[in-house]
C-alpha cells in the first residue's frame, strides 16, 4: 500500500466504525469499497489491499466482489458521474436522444471520462424514478424530466465549476468522492436539504384530497365493477 | 369508481415530512407503543389476519413468512428489509423512503419485536444517495427518541438497526442474492431450500421483506386488521402504491386499494397523453407479461392479473402509446436482463445474451422470420430452467409481445427497418435521424 500515514490512519479508523455496524466483519466489505472510492475515486489496488488486510481476505476475494457491482469503478472516475437512463421507459420517453446528444456534446462514450477528469458518462439502468422520465443521475442525485438541452446545461455548469442542484435532493450535487463517503455510511448533514416534493410523487395524494377521501379514517371503497 | 387510499403517502405533502417530528405529530410511533405491549404471537397473527402480502412483487403472505421462523433457540435471528428497488418501471419505495422514512423504521422495529430479532438491516440500493441520507437520519432520530437501542421504552427489548447501501446490482433484489451481498459477497442467488426463514443471513433464521410491506405494518397495528381488510378484494387485501409512468398526463404514485383497474387509475392520472391511445402496458414491471387495452378493466389484484396471464408484481404500470415500437421496448428490457444476469446459471447467462443479440438485429431490420421463432425457442430454454426468477422475468416481455404483436416483429423483417419514428414517442420535440433512414427504406 502506498497510502501516506494520515490517509491510512483515517481509513483505518473509518473502517473500524464500518466493521462495528455488523455482527460479522465481512459484511463491511461493500461500504468499505465505497470508502476506498471516497479517497481514491475508484477501487484502487491500494484500496483492495487495504480491504483485504482489514477483513482478513485475499486481494482476489476483494476483487471478485468489487468487479461484480457497477458502482465500483476500475479506473479513476470523473468528479461527476453523469448517468442517463436508457432502460426502456426512459429511453422511449427521450432518454436515447438525451444520451446521443450529451455524449456528442461532452465527447466521450459510455464509461469514459473527459480528459480534464470532470465528467464520466454512463448509460444507466432503471433508477426507480420512472414517473419522472426521462431521468438523469449525477453522482446518484435525481435530475428528473430531462431534455437534451437541460442535460447539456447541467454538464456545462458542472464543468464551469458552478453549484448545481438536482431536482430532488440536496442543495447541490457533491463530488463523486464526497458522495462515496456518504455511501460508506457517514452522514454529511445534508439530509434535511430539499428541492420540494415533485408533482408525480404527490399526484395520487392530491387527487384523493380533492375528492375528500381519507383512507386512514375510513377504508377506501373498491367499485363493484372493479371486483373480479 | 374505486377511491384512492393514501396511507403511506398521506404525509408526503407535510412540511419536512421525513422528520421524526412531522411523523410523530401525524400519529407516528403510536403503533410501536401499542405493539410493545402486545404479545409477539398476537402481532404475527394480526399480520396474518390482515392478509398483507409481499409488496415486492411475489405477493407471498407476510405474516406467514414471519410464522415460518423456527422456535427461538436463544441465538440471533434477523430482519432484512429489501430496499433494492430496481425492477424497471418500479418507483414506489424510493419516494416512500425519501418522504416518509419513519414509516419504514417504525415498521422494522415492530416486525423485529414480533419475530424476536435484535439486529435488523435495511439493504438500500446504492444509486440513491439522498434516500440513504434520509434513512441514516431517520434511524439516528429513532435512536435518540428511544425507539431503537437497548431497553426500548423500558421493555427490556433491544434492537440495532443498520442501513446498508448496495453498489449497483439488480440481482440483489432477489432475497438470497441480497443476503449474500449483505454478507460482503458477490450478489448471487442461493439454492433454496434452505429458505432464509431457516438459514438466511449468517445462516441464521431471517425474514426478508420489501419496504412497502414493512412500512404497512404500523398502519395495520394502529388502525386494526378490520380497517385493512376493509380495503381490497377477497384475497388481495389492503392498499398499495400504483406507480404510473410513461405516456400519461399525470404520471406518479397513486395509493389505492388492490383491485383498482387501470381504467380508473388513468382517470385519476388525466388519461393517456393528448391525441394518443394506449398500446401496451406492464402491470407490475418489466418482468411481467405485457397487457393491452383489452385489460383496462382487469382488477389489479394478485388473482385477477394472474388469471389474465400476467402478474401484479410491483404495480409498476408503464404506459406506452401507439407511437411506441414494441420491439424496441422489448429489446431494451432484454439488454437490461443480459446486463444484470449474475452469470451463475447457464440458461440465464447465455440465454439473455443471445436474446439481446437477436432482438437487436430484429429492431435494426436485419432479422429474419426464423429469428422470431428462435426468440420463442430460447425463451422456452430459459423459463423454468434458470436458477432464480431473473431468467423467467427476462422471457415475459418477449413471449407476451410476440403473442400480441407478432405482425410488428414481422414488419421489421419485411421492411428491413424499424417502422417507427422514435422521436414521436419522446416527451420533447426533436428530429429523428433514424426516421429519415426509414423513409428512404419505405420509399
Amino acid at each position: 500500500m502506498t497510502y501516506d500515514e494520515p490517509t491510512l490512519a483515517q481509513l483505518t479508523a473509518d473502517a473500524e466504525v464500518i466493521i462495528g455496524r455488523y455482527p460479522v466483519a465481512r459484511s463491511a466489505l461493500l461500504p468499505m469499497l465505497h470508502l476506498v472510492q471516497s479517497v481514491d475515486g475508484f477501487v484502487s489496488p491500494d484500496g483492495i489491499a487495504f480491504c483485504a488486510e482489514r477483513l482478513d481476505l485475499t486481494a482476489a476475494e476483494v476483487s471478485a466482489v468489487a468487479t461484480f457491482y457497477t458502482q465500483y469503478k476500475r479506473r479513476p472516475n470523473g468528479e461527476y458521474q453523469v448517468g442517463v437512463c436508457t432502460n426502456t421507459l426512459c429511453a422511449i420517453m427521450g432518454g436515447d436522444r438525451i444520451w446521443d446528444e450529451l455524449s456528442d456534446h461532452v465527447g466521450v462514450g459510455n464509461g469514459e471520462t473527459t480528459e480534464d477528469g470532470s465528467i464520466t458518462l454512463e448509460r444507466i439502468e432503471c433508477n426507480a424514478a420512472c414517473d419522472y422520465a426521462p431521468v438523469m443521475m449525477v453522482n446518484w442525485e435525481f435530475f428528473d424530466n430531462q431534455t437534451p438541452e437541460s442535460a447539456k446545461q447541467v454538464v456545462d455548469d458542472l464543468r464551469a465549476g458552478k453549484d448545481v442542484a438536482p431536482t430532488r435532493g440536496p442543495n447541490k450535487v457533491c463530488t463523486f468522492k464526497h458522495v462515496e463517503r456518504v455511501l460508506a455510511g457517514f452522514e454529511d448533514g445534508r439530509a434535511d436539504e430539499d428541492q420540494g416534493v415533485g408533482a408525480p410523487t404527490l399526484a395520487g395524494l392530491e387527487a384523493a384530497k380533492a375528492a375528500g377521501w381519507n383512507a386512514e379514517a375510513k377504508p377506501a371503497k373498491t367499485s363493484k365493477g372493479a371486483k373480479a | 369508481m374505486t377511491e384512492l387510499a393514501p396511507v403511506l403517502s398521506a404525509i408526503w405533502d407535510h412540511e419536512k415530512s421525513w422528520s421524526i417530528d412531522t411523523y410523530t405529530k401525524a400519529g407516528g410511533y403510536s403503533a410501536l407503543k401499542k405493539a410493545l405491549k402486545t404479545p409477539q404471537t398476537d402481532l404475527i397473527q394480526a399480520v396474518k389476519d390482515s392478509g398483507l402480502r409481499g409488496r415486492g412483487g411475489a405477493g407471498f403472505p407476510t405474516g406467514m413468512k414471519w410464522g415460518f421462523l423456527p422456535p427461538d433457540d436463544g441465538k440471533p435471528r434477523y430482519l432484512v428489509v429489501n430496499a433494492d428497488e430496481s425492477e424497471p418501471g418500479t418507483c414506489k419505495d424510493i419516494p416512500t423512503m425519501l418522504s416518509n422514512p419513519h414509516a419504514l423504521v417504525e415498521g422494522a422495529i415492530i416486525t423485529s419485536f414480533a419475530i424476536g430479532c435484535n439486529h435488523a438491516f435495511i439493504y438500500l440500493r446504492g444509486e440513491v444517495v439522498h434516500v440513504y441520507r434520509r434513512l441514516l437520519q431517520a434511524v439516528r432520530e429513532a435512536y435518540d427518541a428511544g425507539h431503537l437501542g437497548t431497553n426500548i421504552h423500558g421493555t427490556g427489548y433491544n434492537l440495532e438497526l443498520t442501513v446498508h447501501a448496495g453498489a449497483g446490482a439488480y440481482i440483489c433484489g432477489e432475497e438470497t442474492a441480497l443476503l449474500d451481498s449483505l454478507e460482503g459477497r458477490r450478489g448471487q442467488p442461493r439454492l433454496k431450500p434452505p429458505f432464509p426463514a431457516v438459514a438466511g443471513l449468517y445462516a441464521r433464521p431471517t425474514v426478508v421483506n420489501n419496504v412497502e410491506s414493512i412500512a404497512s405494518v404500523p398502519a395495520i397495528v394502529d388502525k386494526g386488521v378490520d380497517w385493512f381488510t376493509g380495503m381490497g378484494t377477497e384475497r388481495s387485501k389492503g392498499m398499495g402504491l400504483f406507480s404510473l409512468s410513461g405516456h400519461v398526463n399525470k404520471p406518479g404514485q397513486y395509493e389505492a386499494p388492490l383491485g383498482i383497474t387501470l381504467r380508473e387509475l388513468l382517470e385519476y392520472a388525466g388519461g393517456v397523453r393528448e391525441g394518443h391511445q394506449l398500446k401496451f402496458w406492464t402491470p407490475g414491471g418489466s418482468s411481467t407479461p405485457i397487457f393491452t387495452e383489452e385489460h383496462l378493466d382487469t382488477p389489479l389484484d394478485y388473482e385477477s392479473v394472474g388469471a389474465a396471464g400476467s402478474m401484479l408484481g410491483t404495480r409498476a404500470l408503464q404506459i406506452f402509446d401507439e407511437t411506441t415500437c414494441v420491439v424496441r421496448a422489448v429489446m431494451r428490457w432484454t439488454e437490461f436482463y443480459k446486463h444484470e444476469s449474475c452469470g451463475k446459471c447457464t440458461p440465464c447467462r447465455e440465454g439473455t445474451y443471445w436474446l439481446a443479440q437477436i432482438l437487436k438485429r430484429l429492431e435494426h431490420g436485419e432479422g429474419t422470420m426464423a429469428d422470431i421463432q428462435q426468440l420463442l425457442d430460447t425463451c422456452d430454454s430459459i423459463l423454468g430452467r434458470a436458477f432464480c426468477a431473473l431468467g423467467d422475468g427476462a422471457t415475459s416481455s418477449i413471449t407476451s409481445s410476440v403473442k400480441l404483436f407478432r405482425e410488428e416483429y414481422e414488419a421489421h423483417v419485411t421492411q428491413g427497418a424499424c417502422p417507427f419514428d422514435h422521436s414521436a414517442s419522446a416527451l420533447f420535440e426533436f428530429r429523428d435521424a433514424h426516421a429519415d433512414d426509414t423513409e428512404e427504406v419505405l420509399a
